[in-house]
């Protein structure tokens, strides 16, 4: 048997959308292999196909030598294919044992019988959680457990299904690198042990490192497979964009002026949170904020734009000590903030394009407490067209574009406040690669029009590409301020783990 | 307030943070030391078994709601269940001899069946809310909105059928208001259903496979749908147990005062929730113990009861019930805002 599973020919049609188109994939047995794509390019919609998810309109799945039809989860489960989403499908409020065996408890004496068996249900997981290395009990509470943990318990319950195939939907992007480390551990276990993971991501660093096959979709449609020690990064992108992207950052010819903002000695009430961090930012500069994930870095920003509170500290904006307690403070002085959930705290899902683009504006809009509708709808499509923000109109809800163009949105509604400081946090987390490049785009015209921008990105080439120097903050602290033209990865890695442990 | 969410947010290892947490039983507790201050004749034998008598019924209707409250719902056609429950049992349980007898001509039924016609009644609605919410994805709070006023029309219809057109039920038999005011020893035999029930629900949330897929459908229903777990027949089940439940409720009110109108009943819904909510059973769904539920009931029943016993105004009570409703959840969910 040359494959473990195939998917020939799939075709998935949504209402005005061909979003799978004639696709093929194989996965040989005891590998890890890797698909991608930019976002829209059909890879979560083939896996919910695979996954009985959603139901294909042609073609055909044979697994383990069998052609075989996937009606539901339930179905796949069964036959061995688990699936570990990219939002956790996890229960905060009960353990470990209970959240892996969902469904399908041990039961004292029979399979009818209505009791479940909890000796039995906690000696297979503690010998499953044994098997897969990892420490925590099978009694912790899942809310008491960091993400990285949350998600092992649900790698481990994929486990416990006995499962050949493993598909995994961007398991690393809310990981720090030791984290993802300890991932990568577990998945070699589990190909060792003869297990086949669908590994999703965008991080073309880590599918070098840890997949044995690539797999590449663009629009729906399949351009190839290839043995990952073929590939390259520059080679992916060529195929996932199919074109040349001779440079992943624009060129910069930053003008730096004076002082712009400068915050001094923040800490926060939470001994666990961020202390004495002390930081400037100045004009027509990009200030790149990096760290590992958990360095407290949104909490610096967020407390920074009164978010967060912040016990002791002052903040100075153009030389003069300025009070923000609330964001709108920070707002009115001319900071706009583009949060790291774009999904939790950035776009309102059920609102149109144009409300998601006018709403921390609206009053620019208002005449005697009514809202214009002409200057609304101009100033919309003039955002749309500036920034290429692929929309049918004003009107569709935000929630049916791709998450690049729903960060665009974003981009352009505080934009619209006409910010003097912008801060980004994490702006291309989960966008695809042509987008990303429009991202950064912005941030360069920004930058050159005399505004201050700050970034946090986890991503070190972005960090160092786009920016003109780097805090490196660690366990709450700043661990150093490096230029970035002159900076490696390796000397930020080293500044990022500085107070770790 | 801003104080307190700041600490909250921070601090873990916080006294405050842990008086915040209980917060709202220290003030339930201090409130029931003054009433006991104010006059201590409420801690006799004889007013706290009273208290008890009062609690079991409640206890049983609280049980179940926290059923439909764990996967995130209400159900507001508690009440008038209660109501429909006391009244069909109590129509064919009266006394052969009473002058105004619901069926004049029905002769002796054994005691269990109208009990068990009451809760096959209650099972029934069970089902019919249970496929509306689950089938047809009515909200929970919508749909027992509909079946409260459903229910209350066909047992209205019922109560003013002749001979009886409406007046209310009584000379019920003695071995059935016995279920309600004897005792085996010192033990209240209602307060014995409550036990039973106790014991059921507990074994049922914590035992069995049903029981741990209710929280699962609660905390994380996509998690349960991925898992294989029939989402459908979890929330029909929940709801059968629940109306069954607040059904034996409504059975044992009418054996407690020894007689059913149609308006029996009335507002046990929000004491419910109330007291599941006082208990800790989060709204949100997913969080909640049968103890937490028990102690809820107790807490609320004294208070009650209390208010009344040291002549506080009806109307004060009211307004004092509202706040603990409020200042319950709202500390409830501070607990989760601390976890950002």
């Amino acid at each position: 048997m040359d494959y473990i599973l195939e998917m020939n020919n799939v075709t998935k049609t949504f209402p005005g959308v061909k979003a799978l188109d004639d696709v093929t994939l194989k996965v040989r047995p005891g590998t890890v292999h890797a698909l991608m794509g930019e976002n829209g390019a059909g890879k979560s919609t083939l896996m919910k196909c695979l996954f009985g998810l959603y139901k294909m309109d042609a073609g055909q799945i044979i697994y383990n030598g069998q052609e075989v039809t996937i009606n539901d989860a339930k179905e796949a489960l069964g036959l061995g294919i688990s699936m570990i989403h990219q939002e956790l499908h996890t229960n905060p409020h009960r353990n470990v044992m209970e959240n892996v065996w969902l469904g399908r408890y041990p039961r004292v004496g029979g399979k009818k019988s209505p009791f479940v068996d909890h000796k039995t249900m906690y000696k297979k997981t503690k010998d499953l959680l044994e098997s897969l290395n990892l420490s925590m009990s099978p009694n912790d509470l899942l809310r008491n457990l960091s993400v990285s943990h949350a998600q092992s318990v649900e790698i481990a319950k994929a486990v416990s299904y006995d499962s050949k195939i493993i598909i995994m939907d961007e398991p690393s992007s809310s990981l720090t690198e030791s984290e993802v480390a300890h991932l990568f551990g577990i998945i070699n276990g589990l190909r060792d042990r003869g297990v086949s993971i669908i590994y999703i991501s965008h991080k073309m660093e880590e599918i070098l490192q840890i997949s044995d096959d690539v797999t590449i979709m663009r629009d729906g449609q399949y351009v190839g497979t290839w043995e990952a020690k073929e590939l390259t990064t520059d080679l992916i992108i060529k195929k996932m964009v199919g074109r040349d992207l001779t440079n992943r950052f624009p060129e910069r010819n930053p003008k730096i002026g004076d002082e712009l903002l400068r915050v001094e000695d923040y800490t926060s009430p939470n001994p666990l949170s961020f202390k004495n961090v002390s930081l400037t930012l100045r004009q027509g500069e990009i200030l790149g904020i990096g760290g590992l994930v958990g360095a407290q870095r949104t909490e610096v920003m967020e407390s920074v734009y009164g978010l967060r509170v912040h016990t002791s500290g002052k903040l100075y904006l153009r030389g003069e000590e300025i009070k923000v307690k609330k964001p709108i403070d920070a707002m009115n002085k001319g900071m706009a903030l583009l949060t790291e959930e774009r999904r939790r705290t950035g776009i309102f899902p059920l609102l149109s394009v144009k409300e998601n683009l006018l709403i921390a504006n609206l009053k620019d809009y208002s005449k005697n407490g009514l809202l214009s509708n002409d200057g609304m709808e101009k100033d919309s499509i003039e955002q749309i067209d500036t920034l290429r923000i692929k929309t049918p109109s004003t009107k569709t809800l935000i929630r049916s574009l791709s998450g690049g163009n729903q960060q665009k949105v974003l981009f352009a509604r505080w934009l619209l406040t006409q910010p003097d400081i912008l801060i980004l946090d994490e702006p291309t987390r989960g966008i695809d690669v042509g987008a990303k490049y429009e991202i950064y785009v912005l941030m360069k015209e920004i930058a050159e029009q005399g505004k201050g921008v700050i970034m946090i990105s986890s991503e070190m080439p972005e960090l160092i590409g786009m920016t003109d120097r780097i805090v490196v903050m660690s366990e709450g602290r700043v661990a150093g301020v490096v230029d970035s033209k002159k900076t490696t990865q390796e000397e930020i890695m080293t500044l990022a783990t500085k107070y770790v442990g | 307030m801003e104080d307190l969410i700041k600490r909250n947010r921070f601090s873990k290892d916080n006294v405050k943070t842990v008086l915040m947490d209980k917060a709202i039983s220290i003030v339930l507790l201090v409130l029931i030391i003054v009433i006991a201050i104010i006059n201590p004749k409420i801690l006799s034998f004889r007013v706290l078994r009273d208290i008890l008598m009062q609690s079991s019924t409640k206890i049983i209707i609280a049980l179940g709601m926290m059923l439909v409250i764990l996967i995130g719902g209400v159900d507001l056609g508690a009440s008038r269940l209660v109501g429909m429950a006391a009244v069909v049992s109590a129509s064919m349980l009266q006394t052969p001899d009473y002058v105004r007898r619901f069926y004049p001509e029905m002769g002796q039924l054994p005691i269990i069946v109208p009990i068990l016609i009451a809760v096959l009644i209650g099972a029934f609605w069970g089902v019919l809310n249970g496929v509306v919410v689950a089938k047809f994805q009515v909200p929970a709070f919508i749909a027992t909105l509909g079946s409260m006023l459903i229910i209350y029309g066909v047992n209205s219809i019922y109560f003013n059928m002749p001979p009886n057109n409406s007046q209310p039920i009584g000379g019920l038999r003695s071995d059935f208001t016995a279920l309600g005011s004897s005792s085996i020893g010192p033990i209240p035999v209602i307060v014995i259903f409550a036990i039973v029930a106790i014991i059921i629900m507990w074994v049922l949330l914590n035992k069995t496979v049903f029981g741990k897929n209710i929280y699962a459908v609660g905390g994380n229903k996509e998690a349960a749908m991925v898992s294989g777990i029939n989402i459908t027949a979890i929330i029909i089940g929940l709801f059968v147990v629940c109306d069954s439940l607040i059904a034996v409720g409504g059975v044992l009110e009418a054996a407690r005062t020894g007689g059913a109108t149609n308006n029996y009943g009335v507002g046990y819904e929000l004491d419910a929730i109330a007291s599941c909510v006082v208990g800790g059973v989060s709204v949100t769904g997913g969080v909640g113990k049968v103890s937490g539920v028990i102690t809820g009931v107790l807490i609320f029943t004294f208070i009650n009861y209390g208010l009344t016993f040291i002549g506080v105004n009806p109307y004060w009570q009211n307004i004092i019930k509202g706040l603990i409703i409020v200042s319950a959840v709202a500390f409830d969910i501070q607990k989760y805002v601390q976890k950002k």
